[in-house]
């Protein structure tokens, strides 16, 4: 698994055009959206339309996740269903709240994978979004091997804090430590909220620089015009390019040597850290240029 | 003295107007010109039959002009480009003679050479004196430049200046004085000027339009050719105009000053004048109401005429000595021609204007277009029309890569080099065609409606009626 997450973009579900362009704004992950940006009459369309498109469409680096609705709706088994039988990375499983509800959704995801002859896990990103998903956070970050990450969703969140929603950020500054911290003690990724404002370049750079400093791997976006900016704020850092050449480099070398165990730096080197270190690599080759 | 001749009827007689001479119109007025229907419906009232006439552009609101052309008061067009219902008219076989499309360039070089032989000139003229000294920068019909009118004025036997703004002899502004003008006609309005801002003047709020318009940014960076001095003309399209918007932050960053702009000339080029991103702008037609008003006062917005602009027959051109530009595409084929005449259902929908002038002329030639527009794959095998012959096209951009022509090898390799995602053209062919399959072409019919005629004066390719639904 590559978990270079930078940025998370959001696309509609019910988005032909959206779906179809969806690679081409450089995010380094699409969020294929059945949830709120889908009306309750279209969700079986978006559904269908999803799925269609995770079996015909190329997403080359890009990694998949699709938000299907929380498992307390009706939705979210014929969310799964449908969205397993085509290319997917990940499931954002929205308002989680407990590892209890982490378990039901890894195990129906669990008997698709077997229905489907789905060799390749697919991970799962709780979406923490309540009061009580915030202060279960840690508790859901272990409640699964499946989880790569936890990813903070404030605009449900302030609603159900009962605090108003700004710009600056300052009511969800506790649920943002909060959210870092229990990833960073899972080892898992930690990956901020959308910044809703559009139009507001400047305070985008603000908040996601926030952002980077007290802990995040990446945020979320719900526009492909702030895709650049989060990008080139959430670069990978100097020594992290380093390693990643030398891991490379070793790979390569242990390949010309007929060798099947790499190490370096009297460390072994697995898969995810190689793929890692392509994906650093490649998003450095990307950032020369605009694409 | 006075050339003042108060109607229509009159001044025909006085130009020794017959049945079968061509007419010659210019299109500043774009959307909102009044004059070409004026003009013609006179000429029904008078009795003339088989005018032909010699347009710069047709637009939307010369669709009476459909009527005149069923009675036989016009038989024959020449123009540069074509929008709205006469166009639907002319791509359904409804007039006999097909029409002629120019360029830019080839249109004053046609008139040099005697291709069109204009009779009258029929000049609508924002402000004019008693004398036909004329402007395009004063009175509320105020259009900017007049640089289409140039080579009209210079090479029609006859020049009538028709106005709605008529000053105290002489005008204060001169652009096409009163050596080259025979009568004025004084009417109530000649045009609406609001109606010179065409619809695409705002830069594209859709990502994927911006995507591609960073992509073009970034290929103009990384060319080499963005240095001090360098030379920018761009379309008023949306994806155009973004284009322009991120080449501004790139010569900000790296503190670059343009020697000139070019073009139909909209705000987003008047603020790059101002702001001192280009010591100065080649105006041959304003595209909004800020051109017009930076036309009249910034002496570095100079009015140019249209073989100063584009004509190869001149001693020289400034599209020669154009670094780069940017145009749009209704579709690209996988040798590089373009089509800007028609749609993929053949149907005619604009004109080459300055396309194959510019791209022929420039050092970079860069065509933005999505890789699939609505549900069509916009690169094809073979294009409908051609506009502009693959040969003078540098590169593709879109929203999933770059496509550089096999004979500009160095750029590619630059390119690449550079980091730019490059693909063969048929690569990003097969891409498209995967997500949309591949679509049929569509059958038009045995009659040609139009020919495309080269910047040199050669027939480069021809239009096909569209079959009637």
């Amino acid at each position: 698994m590559i978990s270079l997450k930078r940025t998370m973009l959001f696309i509609p579900g019910n988005n032909p055009s959206m779906l179809m362009n969806s690679i081409v704004f450089g995010s380094d992950c699409v969020i294929f959206d059945l949830e709120d940006a889908v009306s309750e009459k279209q969700k079986d369309a978006a559904r269908i339309l999803v799925r269609n498109g995770l079996k015909t469409l190329d997403f080359e680096n890009t990694e998949v996740f699709v938000r299907i609705n929380d498992i307390s709706t009706k939705y979210w088994k014929n969310d799964l269903e449908e969205v397993m039988k085509g290319k997917i990375n990940s499931i954002l499983l929205p308002k989680t709240e407990s590892p209890k509800s982490v378990k039901e959704a890894e195990k129906y995801i669990e008997e698709l994978e077997k229905k489907y002859n789905i060799e390749k896990q697919i991970t799962i990103m709780p979406l923490l979004e309540t009061a009580l998903g915030i202060e279960n956070a840690f508790q859901i970050a272990k409640s699964s091997e499946r989880i790569e990450g936890l990813f903070l969703g404030a605009e449900d969140l302030t609603a159900d804090l009962g605090a108003k929603r700004t710009k600056e950020g300052k009511e969800i500054l506790y649920s943002r430590s909060r959210v870092v911290t229990a990833a960073k003690a899972a080892k898992i990724l930690a990956i901020d909220t959308p910044f809703t404002d559009v139009d507001d370049d400047e305070g985008l750079v603000k908040d996601t620089i926030f952002a980077k400093e007290i802990g995040f791997d990446g945020k979320a976006s719900i526009s492909p015009r702030h895709v650049d900016i989060i990008n080139k704020i959430f670069m990978p850092s100097k020594e992290e390019i380093i390693y990643a050449h030398k891991v490379i480099d070793a790979i390569e070398k242990a390949e010309e040597e007929g060798k099947g165990v790499v190490s370096l730096e009297g460390k072994m080197i697995d898969a995810p850290i190689v793929n890692r270190a392509r994906k650093v690599l490649l998003v450095l080759n990307k950032s020369r240029g605009v694409m | 003295m006075s050339k003042i001749v108060k109607t229509f009827k009159e001044v025909f007689k006085l130009c020794g107007l017959k049945n079968g001479m061509t007419i010659s119109f210019h299109h500043h007025m774009r959307n909102g010109d009044y004059v070409l229907n004026n003009v013609i419906s006179q000429l029904d009232e008078c009795g003339f039959r088989d005018i032909k006439i010699a347009p710069s552009a047709v637009f939307p609101i010369h669709e009476p002009l459909i009527e005149y052309i069923k009675k036989g008061v016009v038989t024959s067009i020449d123009t540069n480009y074509m929008s709205g219902s006469v166009a639907e008219f002319i791509s359904l076989g409804e007039m006999e003679q097909p029409v002629k499309f120019r360029s830019h360039g080839g249109r004053p070089k046609a008139m040099e050479d005697g291709e069109i032989k204009v009779d009258v000139a029929f000049v609508a003229a924002p402000s004019s004196d008693k004398m036909g000294n004329i402007n395009g920068v004063l009175g509320s019909s105020a259009c900017g430049s007049l640089g289409y009118a140039f080579s009209d004025v210079e090479h029609a036997k006859s020049v009538v200046a028709v106005t709605d703004y008529l000053v105290d002899y002489p005008n204060p502004y001169i652009s096409i004085d009163e050596t080259k003008v025979d009568y004025v006609v004084p009417v109530s309005k000649i045009g609406d000027s609001a109606k010179i801002v065409s619809g695409t003047t705002k830069i594209t709020r859709d990502p994927v339009g911006l995507t591609i318009a960073k992509n073009a940014a970034s290929v103009i960076e990384k060319s080499g050719l963005l240095k001090n001095g360098f030379s920018f003309q761009t379309g008023a399209g949306g994806a155009s105009l973004a284009a322009a918007y991120y080449l501004k932050k790139v010569m900000l960053e790296k503190n670059i000053q343009g020697s000139f702009g070019m073009g139909g000339i909209t705000k987003y080029f008047v603020d790059f004048l101002n702001e001192g991103f280009f010591k100065t702008l080649m105006d041959v037609q304003c595209f909004d109401l800020d051109a017009v008003k930076s036309i009249k006062e910034n002496p570095n917005h100079i009015e140019i005429s249209a073989s100063l602009y584009a004509n190869p027959n001149s001693k020289s051109c400034v599209v020669d000595n154009l670094d780069i530009v940017i145009l749009g595409a209704t579709e690209i084929d996988t040798n590089f021609n373009v089509n800007v005449h028609t749609d993929s259902n053949g149907m005619i929908i604009g004109g080459s204007g300055g396309h194959s002038d510019t791209a022929a002329g420039s050092k970079l030639c860069i065509i933005v277009t999505p890789l699939i527009r609505a549900r069509l794959p916009i690169i094809v095998d073979k294009v409908t029309t051609i506009s502009t012959p693959g040969n003078t096209i540098d590169v593709l951009v879109t929203e999933r890569g770059i496509a550089v022509n096999p004979n500009r090898k160095e750029l590619k390799n630059k390119l690449i080099d550079e980091g730019l995602k490059v693909l063969d053209i048929q690569e990003m062919q097969n891409i498209a065609q995967k997500i949309t399959g591949k679509p049929k072409r569509a059958r038009l019919s045995h009659k040609i409606v139009g020919e495309v005629i080269y910047r040199d004066g050669n027939i480069i390719d021809t239009i096909k009626a569209v079959n009637k639904r």
